[in-house]
């Protein structure tokens, strides 16, 4: 049996959401959403995992952090020591305050650009990226709701059945 | 519902002030000092870090109005409570004020008349008669007076127009929450005001030959953050008691994160202030951070450590924020961590070397004051409905989720 995929579009999250619950409630898998916005409170009805995104961005800041220390120490103690305003640099410790500031700053940038990077590859949208939406206008005003066979027990007809039951503008079945 | 102050916390508190109080005494007959310095600069230490949890407080509370912000709605109760504490922590204030104009302690030393008489050779001092068209006592009672009033009005005046909301509904409902909306928006330019020159006159005013123009910013978020703790904990206690079955993890989730941004913005502010003097390195400047790294050096790092490291290391995770036991347990650290802030802005300057740490007038003191808080601001909340009866936005509050 050939692999199959619904599409059903909603004008509007609060329907979107209550069919997403009957789905739910009836044991159907819902592989995915589009939508022009994120819709508050989806991601528990159709069970997406919470996002790891900020343990990366954290893991990248501490990245950043120990980048400009080690940065300091070569440049400013270990290299080429200097004498600025009759504070030699002598050891990384009793400069610290100095080094704090860029510390910081350098710490949020690799946190925000690496956050930023890792979103954009894990989300495949980098620029130039093709577009994976089914249907265009879910860049405009409709929600479009996935649901594969692969992901199910149920036949594309039965999975049609179940939607029929919610209120959708209209219903697409394709092949894989 | 409404809150019944129970017998077990009753008793916590009553024995806390009783304990404090027998300590104090203790303290006060150990303490040698000249006018009994030590106990009145204790005096003012807790004075000042328990008043400015009900400042801090009521600074939060006009804000949740300027911005009309809708979860807070559910927990302003909580606030309210913690407001009951301001008129006694502005007495505590006010008693010590009153006592340096008055001669009775020598905690503010140009209080004294003759630092500034040129004809006096002994104890004239140039530093400080140059700052005499600010520092004097007419002007600075003036200022006194009008932040104290200012705060106590304001408080009294929210208190009753929340409580007045509960009676209301529909557009008069609407009329009140607005009016209030404009109030807050008011108190935020008065306080942003007063709430740096009063830090300049009751605490950087004690080390007169020293200035810091990020000294107001720097007291002013400690008292904002201990407030934060203050009422995290109470909501969380309150809710472990069945009061407040509608708080959600949401609710607990944005306290916390106040407390942790805070935390931050307290750090932030001390380091800005201490990176600039030591960076430029200019005698007069020096002189205050020198005293405490210098004479009191584990005293100062300690007390940064935890007010920084601590809770950025335990409360940088969503679910830490979401978790009763790490917000309490962090809570109770950085409320003392905040203590010991107070402790060394008021202490160098006020005792200089007699100044040994923190002895048992110190706890003494600390925990008979920590009594007194929780009794006034559990006694505070008996008195209306934990949660609002009306409010424009209590719908919205009631379903919050993020």
């Amino acid at each position: 049996m050939a692999n199959k995929v619904v599409y059903a579009v909603y004008d509007d999250p609060e329907v979107l959401k209550g069919a997403a619950r009957t789905l739910v409630s009836a044991g159907v898998k819902v592989r995915d959403v589009f939508s022009p916005f994120p819709v508050h409170g989806l991601d528990p009805i159709i069970g997406v995992k919470r996002t790891r995104l900020a343990i990366t961005s954290f893991m990248y800041g501490i990245t950043g952090t120990a980048l400009s220390m080690l940065g300091f120490w070569y440049f400013m103690i270990y290299d080429w020591p200097m004498n600025i305003g009759g504070k030699p640099s002598f050891t990384l410790y009793q400069n610290l305050p100095a080094f704090i500031p860029v510390a910081f700053e350098f710490t949020v940038f690799c946190a925000a650009h690496g956050m930023a990077i890792t979103y954009l590859i894990r989300n495949k949208t980098l620029p130039g990226m093709p577009a994976r939406n089914p249907d265009p206008r879910s860049t405009d005003d409709k929600f479009i709701m996935e649901v594969r066979t692969e992901d199910n027990h149920l036949g594309a007809e039965a999975i049609v059945g179940l939607l029929r039951g919610t209120p959708a503008l209209e219903i697409n079945e394709r092949e894989r | 519902m409404n809150f019944t102050f129970s017998k077990r916390a009753r008793t916590i508190s009553i024995a806390l002030m009783a304990i404090g109080a027998a300590a104090t005494v203790i303290g006060i007959l150990g303490d040698h000092t000249d006018h009994h310095q030590r106990t009145w600069a204790n005096l003012l230490v807790n004075g000042f870090f328990f008043f400015g949890i009900a400042l801090g407080t009521l600074f939060f509370y006009a804000l949740q109005n300027a911005t009309e912000t809708a979860w807070s709605v559910m927990v302003k109760r909580v606030y309210e409570g913690i407001l009951g504490f301001l008129p006694i922590g502005a007495a505590v204030v006010v008693l010590c004020l009153a006592a340096g104009s008055l001669g009775l302690n020598h905690i503010w030393h140009w209080m004294d008349p003759r630092v500034t008489d040129p004809t006096n050779a002994e104890h004239y001092d140039a530093l400080i008669a140059g700052k005499s068209g600010f520092l004097n006592l007419p002007f600075f009672w003036v200022r006194t007076i009008a932040y104290m009033a200012t705060f106590i009005l304001f408080a009294r005046w929210f208190r009753k127009q929340s409580l007045a909301l509960d009676e209301l509904s529909g557009e008069a409902l609407v009329k009140r929450h607005l009016l209030m909306y404009r109030r807050g928006a008011l108190f935020l330019v008065l306080f942003a005001v007063f709430s740096s020159i009063l830090s300049w006159d009751w605490l950087m005013s004690i080390d007169a030959h020293w200035f810091s123009t990020l000294f107001g910013w720097y007291v002013f978020s400690g008292m904002w953050v201990s407030a934060m703790v203050t009422a995290v904990v109470l909501v969380l206690y309150l809710r472990r008691k069945g009061y407040m079955p509608q708080v959600n993890n949401s609710h607990i989730h944005d306290m916390g994160k106040w407390v942790f941004a805070i935390s931050f913005l307290w750090s932030y502010l001390w380091f800005s202030q201490f990176m600039l003097i030591w960076y430029a390195n200019i005698p007069e400047e020096v002189t205050w951070f020198q005293s405490r790294i210098d004479h009191h050096p584990g005293l100062l790092w300690t007390m940064f450590f935890i007010n920084f490291a601590i809770p950025m290391v335990m409360l940088i995770s969503r679910d830490a924020k979401r978790n009763p036991r790490f917000l309490i347990g962090v809570g109770a650290v950085i409320f003392v961590g905040h203590w010991l802030d107070v402790l060394q802005i008021v202490m160098p300057g006020a005792l200089g070397h007699h100044f040994h740490g923190v002895g048992l007038l110190e706890v003494g003191m600390f925990l008979a004051f920590l009594g007194l808080l929780m009794y006034t601001v559990l006694t505070t909340l008996t008195k209306a409905p934990l949660t609002p009866v009306q409010h424009p936005y209590l719908e919205e509050a009631v379903h919050h989720s993020i």
